[in-house]
Formats: C-alpha cells, sequence, structure tokens
C-alpha cells in the first residue's frame, strides 16, 4: 500500500458561506482518506508597522511554511479604508497567474454540453494596474501597463501547465491590431516562450474572435492565455458556460512555489449559516489543488464521487435545481468516496 | 396639410416620377423634430452617391453582391468606389476614402486588413476612419432571426457602444525597454454624448431598460466617470429604466440568459467583447449588420467587422450582414421603401434553410442565397431588371 506523506494545507474558510462550505471540503477530504493536514487562518486586513495594510502575520508565516492555500469567498467591505482582501493576498504573494480549468458538468445541463478549456490569465499588471489620472476636469486617463517580464512568466506558466496536464494547444488572446505595442510586447514573449515547447501548438487569436467562436463553439479551444483584463472576461465567459460561479473551480499560482485554490463566487450572505450553500465550487477548487500537489488517485476519486452526486440528481442544492441541504449533499459525497474504497 | 398632401400622392407618385415626392415630403416633415437628426447626405438629381470602401477579404465579393442587388431592384443609389491598400505604409488611401466619405455623408464598408506585426505608427485603417470622422456612436442590433438554429432564442438586444476613444486612444509609449503603457482616456464630453445618443435611440425605439457595463470596481476613475455620465443622462429620461452590470458579469449573464438584455451600453473595448458575444448568440459573424453613426456621416458594415481571409472569394461567405447593411443605410437615406423590401426578402430566404451558407450549418453558396432574394424581390412585383 502507497504510503503518503501528510502534506500541511493552510486553510482560509472566509466569510458567509464560507466556514460551511470548508467544513463539507475537509469532511470529505477525511472520508477519502487525502493525506493533507488542515492549518485554519484568518485573512481580516491589519494595519501593519508604517501605516500599510496588510494580511495578518500568522497567515503569512503559515503559506510561506506550507506553499498550497485553499480559501474560501472573502467579502470586501465598502468603504473599509482598505483594499480588497483579495488584492492584498495578492500583492503579498505575488500571485502571478490565475488558472480556471472549465469543464461541462454531466448532470449540470447548460446550453453548452463539449466545454474543456483552461483560461490562464496574468492576474498582476495590465489594466487593472490602478494607476489612473484625472487630467484636467472631465478627462481621465487609466493606464495599461505591460511589462516583458509579467508576460514572459506567464507565458511559461500557461507552456509548463500545457505540457503538465496532456493540453495540446495554448491559443494567445490578444488585440494587438488596436494596442499594437502593449499586447504586441505580450504576442511577441508568448511567441518567443513558444519557442521552448515545441511539444504544445502555439496559435494567437484575437479577442473579439474568440468570444465570438467561444460562444458558438467552445469545444475548439483547448489552454488560453491572455493579460488581466482580457482574462478576467473571458473566464468568467467560460464559467458561465458550464453553470457560473457556483461550480468553476479556480487557482492562483504565484512566486516561489506559492499556490492559492479558491472558490470565485461571493459569500452569499442571505444563505450564510442555514445549511443551504454548494461546496462545489470549493470543492472542485480542492480537486485541483491535490492535482497540483501530485495526488492525482485521490483528485480523481473525490471529482468523481462529485460528478456521480450531481449526476444523479437526488441530493441537489437549490443553487443546482433541487431542495436538499449542505450537509446531505457532502454526506452523500463521502458515501461515494468511501464505498469507492 | 402639405404633408397630408405629399403622402396621398405618394403611392400614385411614388418611385416613377423619380424622388421628387419624397424630396418634397422631407422638405415637408421637416427633421428639426427629430432627436437623432443629421444633416440630410448627397443627393442629386433624384439618385444618392454613397461611398463604398471594399476592403480585405470578403469585403469585395459581398459589396458586389450589394451593387448587383441594388442595381436589380432599382435603387436610386450610386457608388463612389474608394479602394484602401491595407499593405501600403501611406496614409493616402485612406485619407481618401475620408474625404470621399466627407463628400457623400455615407458610406458602406468593408473591413480593413491590420497587420498587426508592423511598427505601431502604422495605426489600424478601420480606427483612423471613425476617429477623423469622430463616428462616435457604434449601434448593432441583434435579433433571433427565423430559421436559424441558435442555442438561445428570443433575443432582441440593441448594443450601443463608444467609437472614439476608451481602450483605442492608440496611445501607447514604450517608458523603458520592456515596460510599455497603453492610456485608456474616458471624458466626460464623450461618455454623455453616447450616453444622451442611447437614450434618445431607445425612446426612439420604445425600449423599456438601458444597461450600462463598466468595471468601475476596479477602475474606478475611468469607468467611474463613464458610469457617472450615463447615471446623469438616465436621471433626464424617467421612462427608461436604467441599471448597470460589471462586464465579466455581464458575459457570464449573456450566455446563459440574454433574453433580460433591452439596450445595453458601454465604453469601447467592452463594446467589442460584448458585441462579438451577443453576435455569436444569435448565430454567427454573418448575419449582424453594423452602424457607425457620427453627428455628420455614418458608415455601415458588418457588425463583428471581420476580414475573413480563410473564406475569402470562395462564394460561401453569408451576404446576410453585409446586406442587411445596405438596409440600415436605405434607411439611413430614407428611402425606406427600398429598405423593407429587401430585407423581408433576406428574411424569407433565410427560413429557407437550404439556401444557409456553411457558417450557419448549410451548404448554399453566397451567390444561391443572393439570386434567391433577388427572385423574391422580383416576384413581389416592383420595377427591376433582368436578373
Amino acid at each position: 500500500m502507497l504510503k503518503f506523506l501528510i502534506q500541511t494545507v493552510t486553510l482560509i474558510p472566509g466569510d458567509g458561506i464560507g466556514p460551511e462550505i470548508s467544513t463539507a471540503v475537509m469532511k470529505i477530504f477525511e472520508a477519502a482518506k487525502a493525506p493533507i493536514q488542515w492549518e485554519e487562518r484568518n485573512v481580516t486586513a491589519i494595519k501593519g508597522p508604517g501605516g500599510r495594510w496588510m494580511i495578518p502575520p500568522e497567515a503569512k508565516e503559515s503559506m510561506d511554511k506550507n506553499k498550497i492555500g485553499l480559501k474560501g469567498p472573502l467579502k470586501t467591505p465598502i468603504a473599509a479604508g482598505h483594499p480588497s482582501m483579495n488584492l492584498l493576498l495578492r500583492k503579498t504573494f505575488d500571485l502571478y497567474a490565475n488558472v480556471r480549468p472549465c469543464v461541462s458538468i454531466e448532470g449540470y445541463k447548460t446550453p453548452y454540453t463539449d466545454v474543456d478549456l483552461v483560461t490562464i490569465r496574468e492576474n498582476t499588471e495590465g489594466e487593472y494596474s490602478g494607476i489612473e489620472h484625472l487630467i484636467v476636469d472631465g478627462v481621465v486617463q487609466s493606464i495599461k501597463l505591460i511589462t516583458e517580464e509579467a508576460s514572459r512568466r506567464i507565458a511559461e506558466y500557461a507552456f509548463e501547465y500545457a505540457r503538465n496536464n496532456q493540453r495540446t494547444s495554448v491559443t494567445a488572446v490578444h488585440k494587438a491590431n488596436i494596442m499594437r505595442m502593449s499586447d504586441g510586447l505580450f504576442l511577441r514573449k508568448c511567441r518567443e516562450v513558444a519557442e521552448n515547447y515545441k511539444d504544445v501548438k502555439f496559435t494567437e487569436m484575437y479577442l473579439d474572435t474568440v468570444c465570438l467562436n467561444m460562444v458558438q463553439d467552445p469545444s475548439q479551444f483547448d489552454v488560453l492565455v491572455m493579460p488581466n483584463l482580457y482574462g478576467d472576461i473571458l473566464s468568467d465567459l467560460c464559467a458561465g458556460l458550464i453553470g457560473g460561479l457556483g461550480v468553476t473551480p479556480s487557482g492562483n499560482i504565484g512566486a516561489h512555489g506559492v499556490a492559492i485554490f479558491e472558490s470565485v463566487h461571493g459569500t452569499a450572505p442571505d444563505i450564510a449559516g442555514k445549511d443551504l450553500a454548494n461546496p462545489t465550487a470549493l470543492l472542485l477548487s480542492a480537486v485541483m489543488m491535490l492535482r497540483h500537489m501530485g495526488l492525482h488517485g485521490h483528485a480523481k476519486k473525490i471529482e468523481t464521487a462529485c460528478f456521480d452526486t450531481i449526476r444523479e440528481k437526488k441530493v441537489l442544492t437549490k443553487d443546482l435545481g433541487g431542495n436538499s441541504k449542505c450537509s446531505e449533499f457532502t454526506a452523500d459525497i463521502c458515501r461515494r468516496v468511501q464505498d469507492m474504497d | 396639410m402639405m404633408a397630408a398632401l405629399t403622402k396621398a400622392l405618394k403611392p400614385i407618385l411614388g418611385r416613377h416620377l423619380g424622388n421628387t415626392a419624397k424630396v418634397f415630403g422631407a422638405a415637408v416633415n421637416s427633421q428639426r423634430g427629430k432627436p437623432t437628426y443629421t444633416p440630410p447626405p448627397a443627393k442629386y438629381g433624384g439618385r444618392h452617391t454613397v461611398a463604398l470602401i471594399p476592403g480585405d477579404g470578403i469585403g469585395p465579393e459581398l459589396l458586389n453582391h450589394v451593387r448587383e442587388l441594388f442595381r436589380f431592384s432599382c435603387v436610386p443609389v450610386d457608388f463612389e468606389v474608394v479602394h484602401v491598400n491595407s499593405s501600403s505604409t501611406s496614409e493616402d488611401d485612406i485619407n481618401n476614402a475620408i474625404m470621399a466619405i466627407r463628400r457623400n455623408g455615407v458610406a458602406l464598408k468593408g473591413n480593413i486588413e491590420t497587420n498587426h506585426t508592423m511598427p505601431p505608427n502604422h495605426k489600424s485603417r478601420n480606427n483612423l476612419l471613425r476617429t477623423s470622422l469622430d463616428l462616435f456612436a457604434n449601434m448593432m442590433h441583434c435579433q433571433s432571426l427565423p430559421g436559424v438554429q441558435t442555442r438561445h432564442k428570443n433575443i432582441d438586444i440593441i448594443i450601443i457602444r463608444e467609437n472614439t476613444e476608451g481602450e483605442y486612444s492608440s496611445l501607447e509609449h514604450e517608458s523603458v525597454p520592456g515596460v510599455v503603457e497603453s492610456l485608456k482616456i474616458i471624458t466626460r464630453n464623450n461618455s454623455l454624448r453616447i450616453a444622451d445618443y442611447a437614450f434618445k435611440l431607445a425612446r426612439e425605439k420604445g425600449r423599456r431598460r438601458v444597461t450600462a457595463v463598466h468595471k468601475a470596481n476596479i477602475m474606478k476613475l475611468a469607468d467611474g466617470l463613464f458610469l457617472q455620465c450615463c447615471k446623469e443622462v438616465a436621471s433626464g429620461y424617467p421612462d427608461i429604466e436604467f441599471d448597470s452590470m460589471i462586464v465579466d458579469n455581464t458575459t457570464m449573464q449573456l450566455v446563459s440568459k440574454p433574453q433580460q438584455f433591452d439596450v445595453m451600453l458601454m465604453p469601447n473595448l467592452y463594446g467589442n467583447v460584448v458585441s462579438n458575444v451577443c453576435a455569436g448568440l444569435v448565430g454567427g459573424p454573418g448575419l449582424v449588420p453594423g452602424a457607425n453613426y457620427g453627428r455628420d456621416y455614418a458608415v455601415f458594415e458588418t457588425a463583428t467587422r471581420n476580414t475573413g481571409k480563410s473564406i475569402a472569394n470562395r462564394n460561401i461567405a453569408n451576404p446576410t450582414a453585409m446586406l442587411l447593411a445596405s438596409c440600415l443605410m436605405l434607411d439611413h437615406l430614407k428611402l425606406h421603401d427600398y429598405a423593407n423590401m429587401i430585407r423581408g426578402a433576406i428574411l424569407t430566404t433565410m427560413n429557407e434553410t437550404r439556401l444557409h451558407t456553411a457558417d450557419i450549418g448549410g451548404q448554399g453558396t453566397t451567390s444561391e442565397v443572393v439570386q434567391s432574394i433577388m427572385r423574391i424581390i422580383q416576384s413581389g412585383g416592383p420595377l427591376t431588371t433582368e436578373i
């Protein structure tokens, strides 16, 4: 029998439905006997020395030590004086790549049935650099920043991901016909990196053509790599194709081997604490995490159990079209996982 | 009284006495009261002259079909053809085209290819045209067409996109090697202008709701200004509901429930994304016409502005989008009878699945579709030339 080394993972339950879906994931992992030990941490923003907002030092230490994290939804309070928590986490760990595999879920019907693609989005610069100025009254300029370093880094990650996950092609999405210099630089870096990965096919496509073709025939796409804004729009578009943010996993890859996997839906304060939440998104993100850690066997087991439960349609949560509780949904998956052994 | 007289005479005078009745009528029904007033386009001897820019890819062949159809249906429109060579680095060609449009007031164009490996000083010809002529509003009406199989039904969305500034300002620089900045410009004047256009159009067409699409949670100043301008204009139209949606949520909603949208208003880049998504939802780039309106000029083209290099000159391109764009142009020239006749023929042909072109799942050729449209027009009765 293969003995796996128990690895510690930082768990950030989050707000709203965060704690209950995190509990659900922990239960399922226990039932699957995954060699994971959870270290729970909180990430409310605190003011550090020098007046700069930062995440609590215990959370940072834990992440730096464990390198892998799983995060639930975090609320962004309006007018709290500090930037969004997600932004803080991104800056703290230099989470440069946002990866969203979008696969059609059998059993959760959408008009699109053959989606199997991955969007890889550059997450640090581009249109979201936050550099804006009011030049004169009534004229605003917002700066889109593209650097060689960040473009090369994201391109390399995309090709590595394609190679490690047996994907056949990588498509760079751009608008270099209009934004010649910025997207041109991004494209050039992608082309350069493609030279080192001859086993993966590289294509380039305009953003508008991708959008047009995506809603007509999403099966033609494999791995998509792009700058920040296009990535934001396309990754949500693809999430919409498979059923929304409630069933879409997401992972953020950072420098120095840090990776934080998260559910990208909101905190749903209206159903928090009522045992009605759907843990699928967080669970699939956790499965993505297992694959990242090389625990493919456990990942497959849990993923299959989850999809089987959804396909059976007997214990679905309200957002999936049923009226079961979160705990019932979780229990069903746990039972299936245990039956597989 | 004059208006009533002209109205009574119209069917008799009609086309046979040239367009004197229409001119007379037009002079009486002065456009002063109309909210979307533009000066009348070029007209001489009862015939309009329109600039025609063939462009690249499928543009030339589709525009030839338009000319063929107009000639056949005796539409009183003459075309002044201006070629723009997309591979030449000089801007003479595009300047000639712009001059022709200024002369005539109206144009019908194919997409001009932009080679994005050329240096940054070689700007996109299409963009140059739009900004020089200040065609600030891009309007696209996405409707589910009968006879076309799509995943979503009953879509009827009007998309109004700011066409001159935003991310398409072409203002870029390399601060140090390896660090590039691209400026997105949003101004209060242009935002107010486009919002005003959107609300006026919504009211004119009897639409209930305008949704502004933005990303003001991240781009607080730029999109924040745009959103604020939209809100200001909205307050002057209490009969029209106004709401806003963040662009990523918008795309998600579009692929799951597109029927919830009525009129959508947005800055340039989001407009590009949303219009392509909507075009895809109703059946593809071959079906939707687009229009670019400025204060003084109007240019009509296909909504998604594709060159279609891979299907050029193979007689398989779908002529519907370009033909519907030419109908929009006829409406703009106030030649409504011709516009409705051609549009009716196009929609009747669309119902015949064996005449569908490859992009909507059929095996028909471009010429078959155009022939069918001409046959329907001929059987409709009015004067036509020989097929």
